[in-house]
């Protein structure tokens, strides 16, 4: 009896042990409310702070206090617009393409097939990776003298990760390979939500394969994968660790490899804690257009 | 001019025979209900008609063209669905017009079809809005509307008011009877309702097992069933079933049952020795209405005591104590004036079936 009592879940536990509100405020709540405010509500207003400064972390120079003129001088800076470009195309590339491949696998797998569960789960393993060491196989995969792409591909040595033109997609490549998997996952459990009853009706109401696709499968799924880009979207915008790894090309270069030089390699702390804040309120106005449409797509 | 036809069709999901060599027809315009109770192989049949079912063997004929081997879409045959099947995320309107629009007919036709047909089911008012906004009743006419908009061959229901309130299946009733009778469709309407499959039906097929077990005007079905199993699907309360014995007397026939014996006319005798069950044991069914009930001893009649009395407001049903058995009789409201009291009974011989013990089927027997 005591055995089985240690073994229940923490919840029945505390339950059974007749945990008051008050316990479990102070032994659950409270830690976690500190916490979230030590090491991101405070540091978020802290840099809020800096941006309105001259601070730089690396000097012990007295702060002066700069209004404005850090955003001014950041949205000013030719090399801030084309980062913030290059980072715009290789979001609508990068997102475009796991919403295509993402989608495309989940089709293939919501219909009977052998060894599903297995298939399912292999294709998932990309999103388990971590993006550094995905960074890094790829960076073999690409490499121009003896990488398997070239070789397997037999186009010689393309320099995919130092060429101006094709580093962005490579690395929008690779992040399209790790990615795919988590919209495939979420198109799945979409696509296996539609009642298969309306599919029966649509048969009988003469409705062809792509009509079908078109009118009942598309708009039903839509509200789930709306959101699979919201979280893709709001991820790929700060995309540092795989192209940061991969390539060092200055026309590949994203907003956010942009703002770590700026902080770590230059300590112009005030500017580029400005910079985050623009680009904070960048990701939060496009992922509100995707909202809107969300809750659109979900008043049906 | 839709005639369906099925041939020996048979159907197995795993180990399990679901239909069993199933041959109906079904004439143009008609209003056929497949009838029986849950697992009967009742919708898997409408399924396969429709072509939403695969069969293992048998033809089906739509029109004398085999279509097992046609898919869905191209049977052009409607599908009223128990669930109803909207389409969620369009307005009724655009769920009226799926089926004319999946076949490109032109935004005025569209309009004209679906305009009428609402205006015919009483649903205009409703053509903006989604499925989510609507009552049962309302989302089954929109289900109507959207097989009628686009004049099937046939229009195939899958126990399509089954979800209903009681109140509200009785007026959907009589709409769709009306709507069979204005748009003269082949019909084929799938319950486990006798009361629904009595109320619309031309002919009842009634399954069992997979097997069909009768197909029959609902009089037929009523009057004659053709085996013990109809018999007591069929009818509400239920037909009185017994053991009986057969004793030729001088006088008649004496049918004995629970230890008592009910006079029947000499007739019997021979007709029970020309289906070859004159001797030994046998089943009697008799419908409550046909237990006669009486306040004084009369020729004929026996005496027994009630039992429980249900009183339906138009009449009573009363269990009589016969021996160790019991007979329900139908009689006038308050005419047996409480449990316990004696009261006299005979069965009508006119309403009394015979069912051979052994293979439940009726011998046929009129009297």
């Amino acid at each position: 009896m005591a055995n089985l009592i240690t073994t229940l879940d923490p919840a029945s536990r505390a339950a059974s042990r007749g945990w008051s509100d008050t316990t479990i405020r102070n032994v659950f709540v409270i830690p976690t409310v500190a916490f979230l405010i030590i090491f991101n509500v405070f540091p978020l207003l802290y840099s809020l702070g800096f941006s309105f400064t001259d601070f730089r972390a690396s000097s012990k120079a007295p702060v002066n206090f700069v209004g404005f003129k850090n955003y001014i001088n950041v949205l000013a800076d030719p090399v801030i617009w084309r980062t913030f470009s290059t980072t715009l195309w290789y979001v609508i590339v990068s997102v475009t393409g796991q919403f295509i491949v993402g989608f495309g696998l989940a089709l293939l797998l919501n219909r009977p097939l052998p060894f599903k569960g297995l298939l399912t789960t292999l294709l998932m393993l990309p999103m388990m990776l971590s993006p550094v060491v995905v960074g890094l196989f790829w960076k073999l995969i690409y490499d121009p003298s003896w990488g398997i792409l070239n070789y397997a591909l037999g186009l010689g040595p393309v320099a995919w990760l130092s060429d101006a033109n094709l580093a962005l997609y490579a690395v929008a490549i690779t992040d399209i390979w790790m990615w795919s998997p988590f919209v495939m996952l979420l198109s799945l459990a979409g696509l296996s939500a539609v009642p298969k009853h309306l599919y029966e009706a649509a048969s009988i109401d003469r409705a062809g394969k792509l009509y079908t696709f078109f009118r009942i499968t598309l708009p039903l799924v839509a509200p789930i994968l709306l959101i699979a880009v919201i979280f893709r979207t709001m991820e790929a915008f700060k995309t540092f660790d795989i192209a940061f790894v991969m390539t060092g090309q200055p026309a590949a270069e994203l907003i956010s490899s942009r703002l770590y030089k700026m902080a770590f390699q230059q300590w112009q702390t005030g500017p580029s804690s400005a910079l985050a804040y623009i680009i904070l309120i960048m990701v939060l106005c496009i992922t509100n257009i995707y909202v809107k449409y969300l809750n659109k797509a979900k008043e049906r | 001019m839709t005639e369906i036809q099925l041939r020996k069709i048979d159907k197995h999901f795993g180990p399990v025979h679901v239909i069993r060599e199933v041959d109906l027809t079904v004439k143009d315009q008609e209003f056929v209900v497949l009838l029986g109770p849950s697992g009967c192989g009742k919708t898997t049949t409408l399924r396969a008609i429709a072509g939403l079912e695969g069969i293992d063997s048998g033809d089906i004929l739509i029109d004398g063209k085999a279509v097992q081997d046609v898919h869905a879409s191209e049977r052009d045959v409607a599908f009223v669905f128990q669930n109803y099947a909207l389409y969620p995320h369009l307005t009724v309107y655009e769920n009226m017009a799926f089926p004319l629009r999946a076949v490109r007919q032109s935004r005025a036709e569209v309009d004209r079809m679906v305009q009428s047909v609402a205006a015919s089911l009483g649903i205009t008012g409703l053509l903006n809005r989604r499925p989510s906004a609507l009552s049962g009743g309302d989302m089954q006419r929109v289900a109507i509307g959207r097989s009628l908009v686009r004049r099937p061959k046939a229009i195939l229901l899958d126990e399509p008011i089954g979800s209903l309130d009681a109140k509200l299946r009785e007026s959907m009733r009589v709409e769709l009877k009306r709507l069979h009778v204005e748009n003269g469709s082949t019909s084929i309407y799938v319950t486990h309702d006798q009361v629904e499959a009595m109320s619309l039906a031309d002919r009842i097929v009634v399954m069992h097992e997979g097997l069909l077990q009768q197909v029959g005007t609902p009089d037929e079905v009523y009057r004659y069933p053709v085996n013990m199993f109809v018999a007591q699907f069929v009818g509400s309360p239920v037909m009185n079933l017994a053991d009986v014995e057969i004793a030729e007397g001088a006088t008649g026939v004496g049918v004995s049952l629970g230890g008592r014996s009910f006079a029947f006319p000499p007739a019997l005798s021979g007709k029970l020795r020309d289906a070859g069950a004159h001797q030994g044991k046998l089943k009697l069914g008799v419908r409550p209405e046909g237990v006669l009930v009486a306040h004084a001893p009369q020729d004929g009649y026996v005496e027994v005591t009630a039992g429980i009395i249900e009183p339906l407001g138009s009449h009573d049903i009363v269990d009589l104590k016969v021996g160790d058995g019991v007979l329900r009789a139908r009689t006038k409201s308050g005419f047996v004036p409480g449990p316990g009291a004696t009261v006299w009974t005979r069965i009508d011989p006119g309403q009394a079936h015979f069912f051979d013990t052994t293979t439940g089927s009726s011998l046929g027997i009129r009297l």
